[in-house]
């Protein structure tokens, strides 16, 4: 064991991926590309070549002013609302819209962020066992000639858009859930007090499920990814040792590929964190902190579809916006920690997706 | 020592099978989302269905047989603002691309890519509320309108199409970029006709990707193309797209206005499957003429 380890850390760092190709650099290209008119002087470069260069770096500016855009326009549209409660808005507990018959209003984040959490967290429960053992049967079970296809099918799966699962999630799962599955846990499970209330069928677990679904192909095409890139000598020192093909899944692919599959649970969770659709036509929309895992909710990002447009006042507005404001930087957070886990394990290769 | 090798084998071959039915269980939706597509929504298309306008909202009973109608204007829409959006994200994509793998060695490329990374990430919903709210501010005549819609993909898109066009960039072997400079021809040349032309397959999927994710998304729009009974009436106007048609579709009592946001369903699917598949044999056509020229 503790040898296979060594080896694994060894040429990790040996064969790292494709390092990155030591680069011609600017001032190299542009004296290269002039070297045949001597008439230049070494150090200046054409004016296309400038021009171009100009251009390029727009573009690249445009995306980086973008990120920084987007959260200084959240930022100063929630000010209203940052003034009233403070920090008090993140512990703040109920969310109180004014109607015509009650003007009174109040605004707090957590029955939201209690929401996504917990809708994310059932995601990743459920999803996670599914889309690691799906990776790992593509890449080191499957037989050759399914490996593909069924790579593909996964896959497929991050094809379907939101709102498709969303309009799935209304006509199958909802009433599957109330007529079957809330009953049975509610009956044999109900004395842990997670499946108490009333059953509507929709509701946070019905949510968690359907963010299951949506999260698997993310996980586990990237988990894939990572179990494919690990060497086959490896896998094959192991196989000589006489291991069986799971044990040489489990001492030789997976200590390997163990930051790459940690990365892509990260970029998962990530995706269920900031999901719309599905989320906002199944989770019941209801503004208060769900009682039981079968009670209805909202998500940060179900409240925004909801309420970000309802006209409720200036400050109903700049709350939603700040909810949004949380939202955004909790993803950018989850999608940074990410990044950095599958950078460190790929050497600056990254794995193209769908998503 | 024998009995224990049979063990070990056992498991071994347990857990395959285990495996094995977790990406059989991963396929059910997969195929139970096609099927009810196909099932509610298949009996709903003709080709009239992808010209006409939406029906009055209908419930049949005896008596009465709802007009089934189409869903016209929403891929009118849906081809036009994925386009505007892809016009505008496309170039920027490929600028930021070009920039982050053709002049790497300053940190600004290693934050472009990084950025283009952490921005795919972003909730689509934040791209909306982010757009609408810009506009809110500058213009509000153009809060709900074609453009407006674009530009909230356009968000989404352009991390897409950096991140496959830069990766592509970085595929095209270093010694071209060196015999093309070595030649006397000038950089930006060399970039354009040699290695983002070499690189161009992994480019068109970039796109492909992009605009299929973009086609699909309801969120972003919800604030900004807003979504409308007619047809395409100008930049400046809203307009209908099929992922919002099927959510306002989605939970109407009229069984009519359900059908068709379950042909709806099915439309998206197949445009985006079929594209998927198409972009994957035009690409693998692409790689095979290269290398064999």
């Amino acid at each position: 064991m503790r040898c296979v380890g060594l080896t694994a850390g060894r040429s990790r760092g040996s064969g790292g991926g494709d390092s990155p190709i030591p680069a011609v650099t600017d001032s190299e290209a542009g004296t290269t590309g002039t070297a045949p008119s001597l008439r230049r002087s070494p150090g200046r470069r054409p004016i296309p070549d400038l021009l171009f260069f100009g251009l390029v770096t727009l573009g690249a500016v445009v995306l980086l002013v973008l990120i920084f855009s987007i959260v200084i326009i959240l930022a100063s549209q929630s000010e209203l609302s940052f003034r009233t409660y403070g920090l008090g808005y993140l512990v703040g507990t109920r969310w109180i819209v004014p109607t015509s018959a009650s003007p009174f209003q109040v605004y707090g984040a957590v029955p939201f962020i209690v929401g996504t959490l917990l809708t994310s967290g059932i995601a990743l429960l459920l999803g996670l066992p599914l889309a690691l053992g799906s990776a790992i049967f593509v890449a080191t079970q499957a037989p050759n000639f399914l490996r593909g296809t069924l790579g593909t099918a996964v896959e497929l799966l991050a094809a379907i858009p939101s709102v498709v699962y969303g309009f799935w999630g209304i006509y199958v799962v909802v009433p599957l859930m109330r007529t079957t599955v809330d009953p049975a846990l509610k009956q044999y499970l109900g004395w842990t007090g997670a499946f108490g209330g009333p059953v509507t069928g929709d509701g946070v677990l019905t949510s968690g499920i359907i963010l299951a679904i949506m999260i698997v192909p993310t996980i586990s095409a990237v988990s894939r990814e990572t179990l494919f890139a690990v060497p086959a000598s490896q896998r094959e020192a192991a196989l000589s040792l006489g291991a069986t093909s799971w044990e040489t899944t489990r001492i030789a692919s997976l200590p390997y590929a163990r930051i790459g599959i940690f990365g892509a649970i990260v970029l998962g969770l990530g995706r269920a964190l900031g999901e719309t659709m599905a989320v906002t036509m199944t989770i019941g929309n209801r503004d208060a902190i769900p009682t039981s895992l079968l009670s209805q909710g909202q998500t940060i990002s179900s409240l925004i579809a909801n309420e970000l447009t309802s006209n409720s006042g200036p400050l109903q507005y700049s709350a939603v916006v700040e909810a949004g404001l949380i939202l955004l930087l909790i993803s950018l957070l989850v999608n940074v920690a990410a990044r950095l886990l599958l950078w460190r394990v790929s050497g600056g290769r990254r794995v193209v997706l769908a998503q | 020592m024998s009995s224990r090798l049979q063990r070990r084998k056992w498991w071994s071959h347990l857990l395959t099978v285990l495996s094995g039915l977790c990406v059989a269980i991963v396929l059910v939706p997969l195929v139970s989302v096609i099927y009810t597509a196909a099932r509610i929504g298949g009996p709903a298309l003709s080709l009239s269905f992808l010209t006409s306008n939406p029906p009055e909202a209908c419930t049949p009973s005896p008596g009465i047989t709802c007009a089934v109608g189409g869903i016209g204007p929403a891929i009118q829409g849906t081809v036009i603002v994925v386009g505007v959006a892809a016009a505008i994200a496309v170039p920027i994509g490929l600028a930021a691309a070009i920039f982050a793998a053709e002049y790497p060695t300053r940190w600004l490329g290693r934050a472009i890519s990084f950025t283009a990374d952490v921005l795919t990430g972003l909730p689509s919903i934040i791209a909306g509320v982010f757009i609408y709210l810009l506009l809110v501010i500058y213009d509000p005549a153009i809060v709900f309108s074609v453009i407006s819609g674009a530009l909230a993909l356009s968000v989404i898109m352009i991390p897409i199409v950096t991140r496959t066009t830069e990766l592509s960039l970085r595929t095209v072997p270093q010694e071209l970029r060196e015999a093309a400079l070595a030649l006397g021809i000038p950089k930006w040349r060399t970039t354009l006709q040699i290695v983002v032309a070499t690189a161009l397959p992994g480019v068109l999927t970039g796109t492909l990707l992009a605009v299929m994710r973009a086609a699909g998304e309801a969120a972003p729009l919800l604030f900004t193309l807003f979504g409308s009974r007619l047809g395409f009436e100008g930049f400046n106007r809203p307009a209908q797209a099929l992922p919002l048609l099927i959510y306002n579709f989605a939970e109407s009592g009229a069984e009519n206005w359900r059908e068709l946001a379950w042909g709806a369903s099915l439309i998206l699917i197949l445009m985006i499957l079929v594209t998927s598949v198409l972009s994957r044999l035009v690409i693998a056509r692409m790689v095979r003429r290269m290398r064999g020229s």
